[in-house]
């Protein structure tokens, strides 16, 4: 069938399938724009605001906006691009982020959008929140400073695994990811190591126990490529 | 934003180098360039610096940072690193964000010293050092971007000594310094 739809993309003409969106058919076409709350798997969430593009000169977020044929799109723009790494900035000091000392260093999307899109320091003043570990189950650990809310983990449990482990409580800056149990505590919830939320944080926030450098850093998914050229190649090797 | 003027290549870049609250892993990355050192050591000379055991600074292009601010004296020693330095650089981690030092920031600094010192196993009792001669210690660290103004920032813990080369020869030659993918990196 020769009649397919398009839009442009930063100039680029990107075929799609009706009912997908910008972000999909991006993907698929192996055309990269930064996102970090979607999941292909999952339901388009909307909250990151990475994705931001602007859509016949309007802001919108690539991951729930529907493609529609003539659509221009903008997205690796020095505007666009700099509104995200301020996003990302506000995520970094909103945690606590001491990549040299986390498990996921190497494997975590925030920090390879931040290679990515060339975020050199984090600029504005630190939180330093509090957040107590949760180290009670006995295959998983949880660091929560590092959670950037993104709730897949809420989304995986809820969605694949039938659980419901995790929440999300609290209002505005207070909002913060909660384990759903009478003690809060992870070991008090029929949590397991083989459930999709166990395996699905893109931080180091959900941490299997006892893997963390079977591969050493320097060796890891984004030491080896960054991020938007593993999503592309990845389109082309799917292709 | 200042660039090292390229014109000027007949005299030598002067560089300032020190480590604040860093572990001197910084400043073993920078000799990590191995024989680059000599090419270095043709465009540059070195104001105060571990390296030349030079106390106090005077005006020099470039001044390097290693290390967070911990304490009093780091923030003098960066202030005056800040007024005599055109071009001011935070290196490695500890300078761009704190650092592993950083993690005691959501402690108490009173408690972190009296478990440090006192809490100790039997007979061996101990109290916090309370020498005149120790620099104040400051309530949180800070990276140094929260204290002076700083032109450039290079990530790493320590960053790499390519990465430092790169840094360093892009400013030396007045291009704008660039790091990207994979020398760019946060650990
Ligand atoms: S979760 Fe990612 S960004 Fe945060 S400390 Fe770990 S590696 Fe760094
Ligand atoms: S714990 Fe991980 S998966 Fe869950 S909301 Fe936080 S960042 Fe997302
Ligand atoms: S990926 Fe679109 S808002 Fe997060």
């Amino acid at each position: 069938m020769s009649d397919y739809e398009t839009f442009l993309l930063d100039g680029r003409p990107v075929r799609f399938e009706r009912g997908q969106t910008i972000l999909e058919a991006a993907l698929a076409a192996g055309h990269y724009i930064p996102n970090l709350c979607h999941h292909p798997e999952f339901k388009p969430h909307g909250s990151c605001k990475l994705c931001t593009i602007k859509v016949n000169g309007r802001y919108g977020s690539a991951c729930t906006v529907k493609a529609m044929p003539g659509q221009e799109v903008s997205s690796d723009t020095p505007e666009l691009n700099g509104n995200r790494r301020v996003l990302l900035q506000m995520l970094f000091v909103e945690g606590s982020h001491f990549c040299p000392g986390c498990e996921k260093s190497g494997n975590c999307a925030l920090q390879a959008l931040a290679y990515d899109l060339e975020m050199l320091t984090p600029h504005y003043a630190h939180f330093y929140p509090s957040r107590p570990l949760d180290a009670s189950h006995p295959d998983v650990l949880i660091d929560f400073n590092r959670c950037i809310m993104c709730e897949l983990c809420v989304r995986a449990s809820r969605e694949v695994d039938g659980k419901n482990v995790f929440a999300l409580a609290g209002r505005g800056v207070a909002s913060h990811v909660v384990v759903n149990s009478p003690s809060g505590k992870l070991a008090d919830t029929d949590f397991a190591l083989t459930d999709k939320a166990a395996h699905i944080c893109p931080v180091g926030a959900i941490l299997p126990k006892r893997v963390g450098f079977a591969v050493p850093i320097g060796s890891r998914t984004y030491d080896v490529d960054a991020i938007s050229t593993l999503a592309e190649r990845r389109a082309t090797e799917e292709a | 934003m200042f660039h090292v003027a390229p014109t000027t290549r007949k005299r030598k870049v002067r560089i300032a180098t020190t480590s604040l609250s860093g572990c001197f892993g910084c400043h073993m990355s920078l000799l990590d360039i191995d024989e680059r050192l000599l090419a270095l050591a043709e465009l540059v000379e070195f104001d105060r610096s571990p390296i030349t055991d030079i106390k106090h600074c005077g005006p020099c292009d470039i001044a390097i940072v290693e290390g967070g601010v911990c304490n009093a004296e780091n923030v003098h020693v960066l202030r005056e690193l800040r007024a005599n330095a055109k071009v001011l650089v935070a290196l490695g981690a500890c300078a761009v964000n704190g650092g592993l030092p950083a993690q005691r920031n959501h402690l108490d600094v009173g408690e972190c010293l009296t478990r440090v010192y006192t809490h100790r196993s039997e007979g061996m009792k101990g109290s916090v050092p309370s020498d005149p001669e120790l620099p104040l210690l400051l309530d949180k660290v800070h990276p140094i971007n929260e204290v002076v103004r700083v032109d450039y920032f290079v990530p790493g813990c320590p960053p790499s000594g390519d990465a430092i080369w790169k840094y360093l020869t892009d400013l030396i030659d007045g291009r704008i310094p660039r790091l990207e993918h994979p020398m760019l990196r946060f650990d």
